[in-house]
């Protein structure tokens, strides 16, 4: 059963990884490295904001930072890898649970993916180009990690609880993050001008569209795959 | 894994009830666990405050929309 998890997280993580970097490439990519030279510009233009109102993309100058091409590129994927490998995990782990019917079953997940890890948590804070001033990390972090558990939470009760009573809190769950509201700065302001912060927006929305769809597509088919011959005659199916 | 049964006849039923009743409680620890695991990865490389780990996976993070900065 282990193994099998392993094995669907492992190659769905980095199928998914693979598609997300190609579609980064050419989707929201190109947008980070525009913003980025509009903070590493030099201020030339001395406007009479108060010193540290913008606070800009400041990244310790000790700590390790791959540089731009092939390493920005690498060191990418292996963000990416790691992050779908994780999404996969759960997902095979949901499956242990309630094993897909078919690989579309796995899309449903994929969906649900998306509205708990995307959807809902860029309500509130909306996908960001660097140089985007925003609230304290810590705290927008704190929200982002409870409205992703309160939207599973919610949905999940929407969807399995038999009793209407339970369907009802789960949609009441569901809404609470948004009405306590995510971590807003004191004054909104970016570098980059807003017609690429919009661009920004779609382009990534989209790409993680593609990307959860495909995670859940994908770790379903293998999850089945690997669950048919655990269920052959004289083969243990708990381990 | 293997379970010592007395009786031969009957044993092959008493172990596939033990191995099924094991497999839910199995099912669910290893289901949780690799929803742990999962989380603490997309933890890691998401919302890790380590500098060389967000500098890393920085594109990642912007891409996917987590809090970055």
């Amino acid at each position: 059963m282990f193994k099998q998890i392993a094995q669907t997280a492992g190659f769905t993580g980095l199928l998914a990884a693979l598609l997300l970097t190609l579609l980064q490439s050419f989707s929201v990519a190109p947008l980070i490295l525009q913003a980025e030279t509009y903070e590493k510009a030099p201020s030339a233009d001395m406007h009479e904001h108060a010193e540290g109102a913008m606070a800009g993309h400041v990244h310790d100058a000790e700590a390790w930072e791959p540089e731009d091409g092939w390493q920005r590129v690498l060191s990418t994927t292996g963000g990416n890898l790691v992050v779908a490998v994780g999404f996969a995990l759960m997902l095979a782990a949901l499956y242990t649970l309630r094993s897909p019917t078919s690989a579309r079953e796995g899309v449903l997940w994929g969906l649900a993916g998306y509205a708990v890890f995307v959807l809902a948590p860029t309500l509130g804070l909306p996908p960001e180009l660097p140089g985007t001033v925003a609230a304290d990390l810590t705290q927008r972090q704190v929200w982002w990690v409870g409205t992703a558990a309160s939207t599973a939470t919610g949905l999940a009760l929407m969807v399995f609880a038999r009793h209407w009573l339970l369907k009802i809190s789960g949609a009441v769950i569901l809404v609470v993050p948004h009405i306590v509201g995510a971590p807003q700065p004191a004054v909104h302001s970016a570098l980059a001008p807003e017609a690429l912060e919009a661009q920004f927006k779609v382009a990534s929305l989209l790409t993680n569209a593609v990307f959860w769809i495909a995670l859940g597509w994908i770790s379903a088919w293998l999850f089945r795959r690997s669950e048919a011959p655990a269920t052959q005659p004289g083969l243990n199916p708990a381990l | 894994m293997s379970i010592s049964t007395p009786r031969q006849t009957s044993g092959t039923s008493t172990n596939t009830t033990t191995a099924v009743t094991a497999t839910q409680s199995q099912r669910l620890v290893v289901a949780v666990s690799a929803m742990f695991l999962g989380a603490f990865l997309v933890y890691f490389a998401g919302f890790s405050h380590i500098d060389a780990v967000h500098n890393a996976a920085h594109d990642t993070r912007h891409s996917s929309a987590f809090p970055c900065h």
